[in-house]
This record gives structure tokens, sequence and C-alpha cells, in this order.
């Protein structure tokens, strides 16, 4: 299948392959195409094994940080003394990031049988899915797949036969993009304001409502059912680049490019493949000029860096940048590359929760500075000014919002300086009004 | 596990401290302040002001020393050039919003941000061409003003009504740069203990509306005491100017308050400024008092005492100090005694989050010392024992119409110790004593903590303590060496006549005061 578009040759579809077929929406469609065989193998094996399975796939976080699962609910204490919580993060709020709305929209059962897994696999007997409120459409589809699991017997008290317990509730978010920050998403779902905790304690330590809890990405748990279906073997092979990042990886690619859309591809697949070929390459007449490759949180690169890299965890960090998230915002030649980092550092000012001091004031302050540049009112010394602010800002604060905002202020200052040269020399016409 | 100590190194001090400490108190500890806002002992720390943060060798970035634990082995610099930029950078952001208007703020001189600032804060501002965040002045409380710009949202005040006071009506309102202290609507901040968010805010932004404008910081002489609000003894500041309250603090006593203490006794201090005083000793002329000198007064005191034959009433104020109390009861042992201290009563309001400090009902401050000293809390009876009493001492109480009634119509001797000038038509005598912000004393709380409060303004006129009174009246005629002339050595009678009080003097008491030993039975005398 695919959507909007057929899959590319060169992709791999594993978690997508029923994007755009609706039938895979419902209960019989999804059991048709294979679904829930992995959850009820899961219930007839023991905690640590699905844990082992998991960890020996090689299967890392695909909300952004890229931390190994496995290894992750492998941290939950392995007798649930007190209740245990798993916590899906759908609330994809990464500027260029539309993947897990995707899973949702075609594939909930996919999900929802990932949730069930990994909670048996922690000790958890209820699962909170954190949906973002602005999905309205994935949280129609995915309210009425739980009613369809638990109507048949794939949720509830007594999962398929085993006595096994999980109950799924969905949360839905009020549109902060802080609340996609682990900790900020607990204290939401507790009732409290949507700012990060400081750690430790870990989640797993004391996490949801003071409870060990794991929290792990959609697309992370999407993969989980294929895992168990198909071996860790299998999805351990699944490997073009670095043998530390395997399995398959959504693509959500943005910008100036001829088919934009969701691509599933192999890890380490070159990105070159998925900007040419995949996505077709620039606009008619343009070149492209930089990527973001992992959402706006993450350094940009030039397009010859882009095209260098092999698209996993560490090809991108080895070209100067990070994984991410994988929402690729691509931009060609046209591109105002100051009014685009302002833009970014807007958000991050609209988004910070206030807490930490440098997020607080410095992304508002990082935000000032570029608009006057803009503006035709920027000094030379505003250089060292970003400079400095950006350094303040980053690894100093609870979460790394403020870290995210400075990101793409100092690589776009590092690669793309004459562009804010020309503003500051007066050779390029202001684009705001001055402040 | 919580007795377990480790070794650390902090600014190349090496010290002990017990495991898990956080590193900001090992540090104190080390003697060395590392720079904080939002992390105060009494309430939890969010580690949000990211003032605090400091190098520790090993770890990847800069640390919380809020929220950092100590480890054995570890090496901690507060004051190195990496620890001192990130504090530099917080500085500067902090004062980005912040109006310099430190010239009217109240809080100038006793800032956090303006200590800070001068201590390792940039020189000049780079924040140049922007107007500033401005949000106008709101009314928190009945004694709360919120100044949202000079804010540097700490979240002190929000975590203490939330967590301590455990009435979640402050928030933080709207996010980013944006972000205010909120409060919830249709509610007011009026919690019997929410002027502490005053005292814990380390800027001017929340304000005291009974300090407002009234004095500057540096122009504030303190002195340490103990509120004479209620049994509780909450360790307190008196703040004056120039000879006058105008302001009451809570000291830390971790045993006693913590850090707080309540509206109550933060508002209770106006009574010390009376100007309305007894300022020299007045006998009785006929049908008249008449002004004399303490030599003169002390003479008829003394012959009082030691001519009247019969039972003697002591009608003793709620704020009297151990010593006075203690004293006086001693100058009339040859008498059959009847002692009386008074207790105003009023509400309980308990502070949720440390258990056993609340505002008590019982409003004196030295109940248990009191009774210790054989005085009972059973003001009519004493009353009743007026009319066949040979002497009645009134020691500084609050009388009303019907008591000063009864004592126009005792047929003995009447005389009171007075702060501010009684009915007592036909008081012997009148004699001038101070009031607890003028004098030296001690109160035993309900805990039976007994604690030190020292002399905040000088005395009006001729007054004396009453202790001065009853030592001189005690020691016989005449000079004599042996009368006490502080209220250390008055402390120390004590001793001799309540064997509780023996072996203790003031200094051992200290700032935080100790707890008596249990009372041998029967000691409590008779009620």
């Amino acid at each position: 299948m695919g959507y909007p578009h057929p899959s590319h040759p060169k992709e791999n579809v594993v978690l997508s392959k029923h994007f755009g077929d609706p039938e895979a929406r419902s209960y019989a469609g999804w059991v048709k195409h294979g679904g829930y065989q992995a959850l009820r193998k899961a219930v007839g094996m023991t905690r640590e094994a699905i844990v082992e399975e998991v960890k020996v796939s090689g299967l890392r976080g695909r909300g952004g940080a890229g931390f190994p699962t496995g290894l992750k609910w492998s941290y939950m204490p392995k007798q649930a003394l007190r209740p245990h919580y798993l916590v899906c993060n759908a609330d994809e709020s990464e500027p260029g990031t539309f993947k897990d709305r995707e899973i949702m929209r075609w594939t909930p059962h996919a999900l929802i049988e990932g949730c069930a897994i990994a909670a048996y696999a922690i000790g958890a007997e209820r699962c909170y899915i954190y949906i973002r409120g602005e999905f309205t459409e994935p949280w129609k589809v995915m309210s009425a797949a739980v009613e369809e699991a638990l109507a048949n017997g794939a949720l509830g008290d007594n999962v398929f036969g085993s006595g096994k317990r999980i109950e799924m509730m969905l949360h839905r978010g009020a549109g902060a993009y802080i609340c996609g920050e682990e900790t900020a998403m607990m204290n939401s779902i507790e009732g409290r304001r949507g700012n990060p905790r400081i750690k430790p304690p870990f989640p797993a330590v004391a996490g949801l409502f003071g409870m060990p809890t794991t929290i792990n990405n959609v697309e992370t748990l999407a993969a989980v059912p294929h895992i168990l279906n198909r071996g860790a073997a299998w999805y351990k092979s699944l490997c073009l680049g670095n043998p530390k990042s395997t399995g398959t990886k959504l693509v959500s690619v943005c910008g100036h490019v001829q088919r934009p859309g969701n691509y599933e591809v192999t890890m380490g697949t070159p990105m070159r493949d998925i900007l040419y070929d995949m996505c077709g390459g620039p606009p008619a007449g343009r070149k492209f000029k930089a990527v973001i490759p992992g959402g706006s949180s993450v350094p940009i690169m030039t397009i010859q860096e882009a095209e260098e890299a092999l698209f996993d965890y560490e090809g991108v960090v080895e070209k100067g940048s990070m994984l991410g998230s994988a929402g690729m915002i691509v931009m060609d030649d046209s591109t105002d590359m100051v009014y685009q980092i302002w833009r970014l550092a807007r958000f991050y000012a609209h988004e910070s929760c206030a807490q930490c001091t440098q997020c607080r004031e410095g992304t508002a302050w990082t935000t000032k500075v570029l608009e006057r540049i803009l503006a035709g009112k920027g000094k030379q010394e505003d250089f060292q000014l970003l400079l400095d602010l950006s350094k303040n800002m980053t690894g100093t604060t609870i979460c790394v919002l403020s870290d995210s905002c400075a990101a793409p202020v100092v690589s776009g200052i590092q690669k793309f300086r004459s562009e804010f040269e020309a503003y500051i020399a007066g050779s390029r016409e202001p684009v705001l009004a001055a402040v | 596990m919580a007795d377990e100590l480790v070794n650390v190194t902090i600014d190349g001090m090496q010290i002990t401290v017990p495991k898990g400490m956080p590193i900001i108190e090992a540090a104190k500890q080390a003697g060395v302040l590392v720079p904080h806002y939002c992390y105060h002992p009494s309430l939890p720390s969010p580690a949000v002001c990211r003032m605090c943060l400091v190098e520790v060798e090993k770890a990847p970035k800069l640390m919380p020393a809020c929220v950092t634990a100590v480890v054995e082995g570890q090496v901690v610099h507060v004051n190195s050039a990496s620890a001192k930029q990130a504090r530099e950078g917080v500085l500067e952001l902090l004062l980005i919003n912040h109006p310099l208007d430190c010239p009217i703020c109240d809080q100038a001189g006793e800032c956090e941000l303006q200590n800070y600032v001068f201590q390792e804060g940039r020189a000049g501002t780079r924040y140049k061409e922007y107007a500033k965040r401005y949000n106008p002045v709101e009314d928190f409380g009945p004694d709360v003003l919120y100044v949202p710009n000079r804010c540097i949202l700490c979240t002190r005040c929000v975590r203490f009504m939330e967590d301590v006071a455990d009435t979640p009506v402050l928030n933080v309102s709207e996010r980013g740069d944006r972000a205010y202290i909120g409060i919830a609507e249709q509610q007011r901040l009026d919690h019997p203990w929410a002027g502490n968010v005053v005292d814990l805010c380390p800027v001017g932004s929340l304000l005291s509306k009974d300090f407002l404008h009234k004095a500057r910081a540096w122009d504030l002489d303190k002195t340490a005491s103990v509120c004479p609000g209620c049994t509780q003894g909450c360790n307190i500041n008196l703040d004056t100017r120039d000879d006058v309250v105008v302001r009451i603090r809570p000291r830390p006593n971790l045993e006693v308050n913590r850090h707080f203490m309540c509206d109550y006794g933060r508002m209770n201090y106006r009574w010390m400024n009376r100007g309305d005083r007894v300022e020299a000793p007045l006998v009785k002329d006929g049908a008249r008092h008449v002004a004399t000198d303490w030599d003169t007064a002390l003479d008829r005191l003394e012959q009082a005492v030691r001519g009247v034959s019969g039972s003697a009433v002591i009608l003793a104020s709620a704020r009297a100090s151990t010593e006075s109390l203690g004293l006086v009861r001693r100058m009339l042992d040859r008498f059959q005694v009847t002692a009386a201290v008074q207790v105003p009563l009023g509400d309980e309001a308990p502070l949720a989050g440390i258990p056993g400090l609340a505002l008590r009902r019982e409003r004196t401050p030295n109940l248990a010392g009191a009774e210790l000293l054989g005085y009972g809390v059973h003001w009519e009876a004493a009353m009743r024992e007026v009319p066949s009493a040979g002497l009645v001492i009134v020691l500084d109480a609050d009388l009303g119409p019907e008591d000063e009634a009864a004592l126009a119509a005792a047929p003995g001797i009447v005389v009171v110790l007075a702060t501010v000038m009684p009915e007592a038509r036909n008081a012997e005598l009148i004699l001038p004593v101070t009031n607890m912000a003028e004098e030296n004393g001690t109160y035993v709380n309900r805990d039976r903590r007994i604690q030190r409060y020292q002399q905040a303004k000088a005395q009006p006129g001729m007054a004396r303590p009453a202790w001065w009174v009853a030592g001189e009246v005690l020691a016989g005629p005449g000079p004599d060496p042996s009368a006490p002339s502080t209220a250390a050595e008055a402390f120390a009678l004590l001793g001799e006549r309540w064997p509780l009080f023996a072996g203790i003097t003031h200094d051992d008491l200290g700032y935080t005061g100790r707890v008596l030993g249990e009372v041998p039975a029967g000691a409590g005398g008779a009620r």
C-alpha cells in the first residue's frame, strides 16, 4: 500500500505496510493481516524472555533520543510490588514529524498490540496512551480500536484467556509541545501543569503517580509485535549502516521536495536516496540547500553533509546532527535561513514551560535578537551574543527544550553566516518591521 | 542509610557529611554558600532557577547543587570558571526583565538578586533596545501584594502554599517569558500563614502591605526574640528602626518553627510601640498619684511586702517573662499566694506541612513557664481571693472593667506593675515596667522549650523590668550587690527555688533554647 503515495522500491515497509488501507483499522481486518499473533505469543512467554528478545533485536527509542528499548524495560523492578505503568508517548509535536499520526490513523491495532506486549513485559497492568490534543482523527480511530480490542479480549482482565490483565487509557493532551517530554507528560496525565521533572528519580523508579513507569514512543511500540513475530535476529539484520542502529525507521519528509510524506527505510539507508529517489529531489529549477534531519530540535545540516550521511543514529551524528525523530525538514536555495531559524526560535520561546531561567528568558531573547537582525537592525556583536546565549542554554536546564532552541541557532550561524551578515550589512532587504 | 557518612571535597575543603545530603547543604558546612533562588531548606526543591549549578568532577555537565546528593569521594567546585560563567549567565537572564527600581523597592538591601548580581554578575546589560515585560501589580491577599515585574519565578511562594500550607491558591500562569505567578480564580491569599510568602520571596515581588515603604532594610536593627503571640514560641527577629518595632520576621529554628511564623504573630507588634506609657514610679498621695523616684517607691513596696499579713494575690500578664514571674512569686514567699496568669484564647491555626507547628489557642507565650512557677490559669478563682487578700500585685495584667472594680474595692494593698497607665484608682503604687521588646528574658513554650528573647528597643523613662523590682525587694533595703542587675542573674535566682531551672544559664540557651527536664511531681505549685 502506501500513503499518500505508493511505496518506493527503496523503502522497506514494515510498519507502514498497511498505511492507506481502511480495512487494517478494524480488529477483524488487522487479525486478517496477521495481527495479535505476537500478543498471543507474548502472554505465553515470561516477562524476561520478551525483554531479552527486544534487547537482542537492537530496537532503539524512536521518539528522538534513541535509547535501547530493551535496556529501558530492564530497568523496571523485577517484582511489581507497586503498580507499574506504561505510557505511550503519542504527543507527536516535534515540528516536521508526522509518523506516529499515520501509525495511529491507519494501524491503531499495531500500536495497541505493541503497548499490550510492552505493558506485560514491564509488569504493568495499565497503559496510558497520551495523544496529542490536535490529533482528532487519530484519537477517534484509536478510541474505536481500543473498544474493539477490549471487546475481543485483546485487552481487559483476561487477555486472550491468559489471566493477564492489561487496561488501556487514552489521554488527550491540550496542545503543549513540552508535554511530549516524558516527565512533563507524566505531570500532565496526573492533572498537573506539564512541567518537566528533575531527574533523578528516573521514571523507572518513581514515574507516573510516583510508581515505576516506562515511557515509549508510538513507533517504538508498534515495532515490537514484528520483533516477536519474526524474531530478534530478523530485526537486527535490517541494517545497512552502523550495527548499533537496526530495524526500519519511518521518515517524515516535508519542505522543498517533490513528494513529501512518510517513508520507511532500513536503518543506514543513504540520505541521498531518501532525498532524491523517494522524495523526487527539489522542486523544478531549484537546488537543495539545507536539511534538518530529526525534527526541529537538532542541528541544521548543509546539503553536502546530508548527501554524504547514512540515515541511522550514528551516521547522522557523524555529519554533525542527530537522527532525532526523523522528521526531515528540507530547504532549497529559495530559503531564507535567518528567517527559518527565527521561526524555530519563536516556536521554542512560545513553548518554553517557564521553569528554568535559561530557557524562559533565553529562548525569548534569542528570538528578539533574530527578529532585530531580520529587521535590518542587527549588529556584529549579535553573533557573539547569540552564541553566548546558546552556550548558556545548552546542558544547563532540566529538559532539552532550550538546547533544542540553541541547536539551530549555533549550527545556522556556523553554516550560513553569510546570510546573517547580509542582513546586518544592509545588503539584504529587511523582512520584519523594526522592533 | 541516613546515618551513613561520606567524605566530599568542596572548593578544596574536605568534609564529612551524611550520605544523600544535597551538595548545597554540604557546601554550607564547608563554609561555601552556593548562590541559589528556588532552593529553600523548608520547601521541596524543583531545581528551576539553575543558579546553583556547580561543577562536579566526573559529571558530564554542571549539576544543580540543590538536588544533587553527595556521594563518597565527590569533588565539587562551586567557584570554578565554568560554574561562575553559568551563574553569570543566569543572572544576566534574570535581569533582562527585572526593573532596576531598587531605590523604591522594599527588598533592596536584603534582595538576593541584588546581592548575587553585585557579587558576580555582569556590570552592564546586553539586553538593549527592548521593552521589559510589564504586568500590573496585583492584590493577592490581606497583607500580600504581587509585583510581577520583579518576579524571577523561583516558585517558592507556589510551593509554600501547595506543599507547606496545603492550600494551593498560587500557580505559575502562562508560559515562556510571559509567565507570572497567578492566583486561583475567586481565591485570596488569606491563609493564616500566607505572610511567609513575603519572607520566602528572594526579590521584591511579594511585598507586605503592612511594611510597604515603611523603612529601608539597611536602616533596620534586628534583634533575636521569641514571638509573644501564643504558646508555640516561634523564634523571631524584631526589626526596629530608631527604637520603633516596624516588622516581625521569623528566625529559623528547626525544632520549633523551621523558617515560618503565622500572620497573627507577624502583625502582633503595635502594642510594643505604644506611647501612653507609665514612665515614673507613682505613689498614692490621697486621692491622686504622684511621681517619685525608685528608692522611695521600692521602700513603699518593701514595707507592704514585709508589713502586711495574710494572703496575697498575683495577677500576671500573659506576656510576663519567666524571670519576672519567678521573682515576683518569690518576693511573696511568706504569704499564702494565689497566682494566676492571663490566657487569652483564639482559634487554632495549624500549618499543615509542618507537624507540631500551629498558631495555638492559648495566646500567651509563657503559659508553661507560668505553670512551672506556680501560677494557675483560673483568673476568676484568683479574682475571688482579692477581697480577702492583704496584698494584691498586678503584673502588667490587662484588666477589664469588672476586674478594675474589684481591685478598687479591695481592702488590701494593691500594687500595679504597669507598662501602660492602668485605671487602678486605689493602687498604693504604680510602678513602670518594660514590655518584652524592651527587656531580656525567657519564655517557656508548650513543649517546655525555654527560649531567650533580647532587648530590641530602649525602655521609656524610668521603666525597669519587673524582675528588677522584685529582685531589689528580695535583696532588702539599701544597696545590695546580691540584687540581680541582669536578666541572666535574675534567671539564676529561679533555680534556688524551682529545681527544674537549676543548673541552666542564659548562655546555655543560645539562640534556639532548650527543653527543660521533666518536672518532679508536686513542683507545679498551687493552682
